[in-house]
């Protein structure tokens, strides 16, 4: 049995060890190292360390000659300069790492000798605009050495082809290139020895190259019409283990309808807390950590170890957290995706998922963060928070026992990140616009770009693209008489390698304790109270003097903020805190398990594999109401109050929902029902107006399928993009990536608040003036699956044009109450930013006549 | 606007009493004075997009200047009028006019023509700048009224001055709106900044509250309206 957390990993390096150990016995003599031979590139730079000290031991017992270094972001200088200069055997580092590397000036000569690159949990980096700029660095790194074997490390994954697509050259490529795959059901798989043995080294390419690519400028044809298997890495799978032992937490009590904080599960997870040595309790969101923390910690009579973690807090603190986990000190961590990924804890013999599992993949992987053993089955426990999420755990539950996988579609490489990388590559050396672009087509996920959209990005990175060429003596790069595009000096260089990185972190606010005086009390002193962590600054932008919040475990007051720092003070105990949320990771329920979800409820067969409560609830809704069919869409209508309500249930996850919403007011803003606003969930959305939908719905019998018309992402998609805040968000991150917003600036002290100009006004002008500049496409494709999610949006519109059932109720129906408990509990959509206005002045206008 | 708005359209441009002249709150962000149809903009920070790009090599959207002076155009064939005041900080750097595109140049020259154009010095551009037409100005008076950049640290009845870039902010359920804003005790005002790029200062920073001891009501740059926001109701950043 090989120690827990060295196991696939040290797998990976196998072939290295031995490699460099052969080369060593073949060059007895030499005593200085011959370049670096392997490169490990993780997530985490934690991992990186971890790994490198896993790593050592071994290398030691057996005696090899070899080097082993990590290079992060906390290596110092002088170390950075000697790792260029004497190349370590084995290099472990980051995807930002990597791509400093690569844009250094002895780039080439540093990775020439490279024989082996392993990519770990590349199933989390591929999902993200940091696998985009990974992927980039590969195809240097292949074009720098053509011998490389590319080796990716990865949890299952629905697609594993992507993955095998991912590591090799994709068009033009030396043939012998070659790579391979590794995955594993659960992480904790560590491969057979035979299976080992058994790899070799094959070549994954065969005779592909087209003779024609190497003449031509590319088109944006290439590769459409010709369907031809695209060069993959060779695929290695281990088989799990024991089964895992997941079940849902049945309290044998009704559960709410809406809600998410299980805090009628709380005395059954400290119990089970208590009946085992260590438990990871997965949550979704920072405010449900807090919560669950809180209540923990209430019903803690026992005074046990427990601690939260998630990515707000600070940083030392978190360290804190994962060195007491480590040491094996503590008996539960209560914690957010930030632990999804990570050094493996030994000693977690429970996971708990407290709130819906939104992804069948994901609640693999996080199970399989308890008890890395083979032979032992990972034990751990779903924890619904309410009755829907009752049905989402079952759907996860049955996709858990069919091991069916819902990892996310490859991704269509980032514009943004290319720019920034077209830079980084002119800062390595001189660049010819034909060479480079086939590099980059040859990376996966920008197999697709067009020679045309490659000629923006450098455009973009001249001079920042615009038609109106104001910039021209400014360029960034510039095209010599020899056709290459040089960086200008070495500040541009300098800029570059200080923007480096696909992570844009919302600009933060630290929170401070302040003290209070006791004499006078009220007065908050601003200095000398310790640091909790960090709030965004958005977040931080919504409070007043006196609100109350969640935050590290307690109840914080807001009492201002000064100098960039939210100053708090504790809260006396028993408040409850006022403003109920704050930003944190949300993910959106899967597709996948949203068609199980329909399944579910479309089958009454299947109720009975439910909780009885469920079924009964089920049968409410369908005496009261209808039931939808598999592929129905549901829209109610239906007065309550002086208002008059919609709802209507897509499961296509919140984002896609806000979406929805957002469309939907201003459809019925302009056919004259008056909308005031809108609530959403994962499941549905409920909009409530001034006049009465259903009475329109009675006149016109197509007003409602009209209202869901696939015509919705045209015009109004359109001019909703113009205001959305998170359009704006998006457009922000873009941005700051391609570099047309720089983080750090040298020769000026690092802003967070202070970004230069507000990316809004920004924002506002580039779309007026140039609607198809580089950076707004940019933002646009991410709104396609980000905040957005308009592309799941459009193909819910597809699926339910002809299937909408629409029916108007006299009152709410069981199914409609679910999300219409929402409003209030959830921020409103909908207000414009006048109405708020309005209403401020209205409170002067009062006190005037008062 | 958003969906589901409902707001009356009076008080779109809401007017006041200074020092007995007449001022109509536009709102696009400048004041007009019926009574001397004189148009007065501040801070229009013309050209600050490229005076990036000199600087640090960040190359935003040039088109700053242009979206400045298609809302000044707009304000203008609203009231046309006969002279119109910019306030100072005119242009972001002295070489600001150097750098303007000739069509914006020959913008600022058509909302010239026919009209007494007034530049007061400000800060970012003290020194005079050439080929821009109109006359310069350290401060102008009109009426009972004082025009200047920077507004005096004692109270001046009838004082309009810019250069703050006031913003108010309302934060309510969760949301927060910041806005543009002119502020005033009814003694003076201060103007918002009228430029595409300029950025906003809090009115409850110390260095506005501090210019009305007296309290302050700010009118806040709605999407459809100006709105009068009392100091009680304005949140800090």
């Amino acid at each position: 049995m090989a120690p827990t957390g060295a196991g696939k990993t040290l797998a990976g390096f196998l072939p290295s060890l031995v490699a460099l150990s052969e080369r060593a016995a073949a060059k007895p003599a030499s005593k200085t190292s011959t370049g670096l031979h392997t490169l490990y590139v993780s997530p985490l730079k934690a991992l990186a360390v971890d790994i490198a000290r896993n790593l050592d031991a071994p290398i030691a017992q057996m005696g090899l000659p070899v080097r082993v270094e990590t290079r992060t972001g906390d290596t110092p200088a002088h170390k950075r300069t000697r790792q260029i200069s004497r190349p370590p055997d084995i290099l472990l580092t980051t995807p930002e790492q990597l791509a400093l590397l690569i844009a250094h000036r002895d780039a080439a000569e540093f990775f020439s000798g490279l024989r082996c690159v392993i990519l770990d949990e590349l199933h989390a980096l591929v999902t993200s605009k940091r696998g985009d700029l990974l992927s980039l660095a590969l195809a240097r790194l292949h074009r720098l050495s053509p011998d490389l074997a590319a080796i990716g490390l990865s949890a299952t994954v629905r697609e594993p082809d992507e993955l095998r697509k991912y590591l090799v050259p994709q068009v033009l490529s030396p043939p012998s290139a070659g790579g391979r795959i590794h995955t594993s059901p659960n992480e904790a798989q560590v491969p057979s020895p035979e299976r080992e043995r058994g790899r070799v080294a094959v070549s994954a390419l065969d005779e592909v190259t087209d003779p024609t690519r190497a003449l031509l400028p590319p088109s944006p044809a290439m590769g459409g019409g010709k369907k031809r298997q695209p060069p993959m890495a060779d695929l290695v799978t281990v088989r799990g283990g024991a089964k895992a032992d997941l079940r849902m937490l049945d309290l044998g009590r009704s559960l709410p309808i809406s809600g998410h904080t299980a805090w009628h599960s709380m005395p059954a997870i400290y119990d089970l807390i208590r009946a085992h040595r260590t438990t990871l309790i997965f949550v979704n969101t920072r405010l449900q950590a807090e919560y669950t923390f809180q209540e923990l910690w209430r019903l803690n009579d026992d005074a046990l170890p427990i601690a939260i973690h998630h990515g707000s807090l600070d940083a030392q603190q978190r360290r804190r957290v994962e060195a007491a986990m480590a040491a094996g000190q503590l008996r539960a961590i209560v914690c957010t995706a930030t632990l999804d990924l990570g050094i493996d804890w030994g000693d977690v013999d429970l996971v708990v998922n407290v709130g819906a599992p939104k992804g069948a993949s994901r609640i693999m992987q996080r199970i399989g963060r308890a008890n890395h053993r083979m032979d032992e089955p990972s034990k751990a426990y779903l924890v619904p928070g309410n009755r829907f999420e009752m049905l989402e755990c079952q759907a996860a539950l049955d996709a858990v026992e069919e091991a069916a996988q819902d990892t996310p579609d490859a991704r269509l490489g980032a514009l943004d990140v290319l720019a920034q990388h077209v830079l980084g590559m002119a800062c390595a050396d001189a660049f010819d616009p034909l060479g480079l672009y086939d590099e980059i087509v040859s990376a996966s996920p920008y197999a697709e770009l067009t020679w045309e959209s490659f000629e923006q990005v450098v455009d973009y990175v001249a001079t920042g693209g615009y038609a109106l060429r104001a910039y021209e003596r400014f360029a960034k790069i510039l095209r010599g008489p020899d056709g290459l595009w040089r960086v200008r000096d070495a500040r541009t260089a300098q800029a570059y390698r200080m923007n480096v990185g696909t992570i844009v972190e919302a600009a933060r606010v630290r929170v401070r304790l302040g003290r209070t005086l006791r004499s006078k009390p009220g007065t908050v002193l601003p200095k000398g109270g310790r640091v909790l962590g960090e709030i965004e600054d958005e977040f931080a932008d919504t409070l007043t003097i006196g609100d109350t919040f969640l935050f590290a475990g307690e109840t914080l007051r807001f009492e201002g903020l000064a100098e960039d720092e939210a100053l708090v003070t504790r809260a006396p105990l028993g408040t409850d805190p006022a403003i109920p949320s704050y930003a944190g990771a949300k993910f959106p329920l899967s597709t996948f398990l949203a068609e199980r979800v329909r399944a579910i409820i479309a089958d009454p067969f299947e109720w009975d594999r439910l909780p009885k409560q469920i079924g009964e609830y089920l049968q409410q809704q369908r005496r009261r109401s209808v039931l939808p069919g598999e592929r129905d869409l549901l829209v109610e209508t239906f007065p309550r109050g002086k208002r008059h309500y919609l709802t209507a249930f897509p499961f296509e996850g919140r984002l896609a929902h806000q979406t929805l919403g957002m469309l939907l007011t201003r459809r019925l803003e302009r056919d004259g029902l008056r909308p005031l606003g809108f609530a959403a969930n994962d499941y549905g959305i409920a909009i409530w107006t001034t006049r009465d939908v259903s009475e329109r719905a009675a006149r016109d019998p197509d007003f409602i399928g009209d209202l869901f018309a696939v015509d919705m992402l045209g015009d109004d998609l359109e001019a909703w993009l113009d205001e959305s805040a998170m359009m704006k968000r998006t457009f922000r991150q873009c941005a700051v990536i391609a570099g047309l917003i720089e983080r750090h600036h040298p020769g000026l002290k690092k802003s967070g608040r202070q970004v230069t100009i507000s990316t809004d006004l920004i924002y506002d002008v580039l779309r007026k003036h140039q609607p198809d500049h580089l950076l707004l496409r940019a933002a646009r494709q991410d709104a396609a699956t980000g905040l957005l999610d308009v592309r799941r949006l459009g193909m819910m519109l597809e699926r339910i044009q002809g299937r909408i059932i629409h029916r108007a109720l006299d009152r709410v129906s069981p199914l409609s109450v679910s999300v219409m408990l929402e409003i209030g509990r959830e921020r409103v959509y909908g207000e414009g930013a006048d109405e708020i206005l309005a209403e401020a002045e209205a409170e002067l206008l009062q006190e005037a006549l008062s | 606007m958003a969906a589901g708005l409902r707001l009356e359209k009076t008080h779109k441009h809401p007017t006041l009493l200074l020092a007995g002249e007449t001022l109509l709150l536009d709102l696009c962000g400048g004041v007009w004075l019926p009574e001397h149809r004189t148009l007065i903009v501040s801070d229009l920070h013309l050209e600050k997009g490229s005076s990036y790009a000199a600087r640090t090599g960040q190359f935003l959207p040039p088109y700053d200047t242009r979206e400045t002076l298609a809302c000044l155009h707009e304000a203008v064939i609203r009231h046309d009028p006969a002279r119109v005041v910019a306030l100072g900080d005119s242009f972001h750097d002295h070489r600001g006019p150097e750098r303007m595109e000739p069509g914006d140049r020959a913008m600022v020259a058509a909302l010239q023509e026919g009209r007494d154009w007034v530049w007061i010095a400000g800060n970012h551009d003290a020194a005079v700048s050439e080929g821009v037409g109109g006359r310069y100005a350290d401060a102008l008076s009109l009426g009972g009224l004082v025009l200047r950049h920077e507004p005096s640290p004692e109270p001046v009845p009838g004082e309009i001055a810019g250069h703050l870039h006031p913003c108010g902010k309302v934060a309510m359920r969760g949301r927060a709106v910041r806005r543009r804003c002119f502020v005033t005790d009814g003694i003076r005002l201060v103007m918002p900044a009228f430029g595409a790029y300029a950025g906003g200062l809090n009115v409850r920073d110390r260095a506005i509250e501090g210019l009305f001891p007296n309290g302050f009501t700010a009118h806040l740059l709605g999407d459809g309206r100006v709105f009068s926001i009392g100091r009680a109701q304005l949140a800090r950043d």
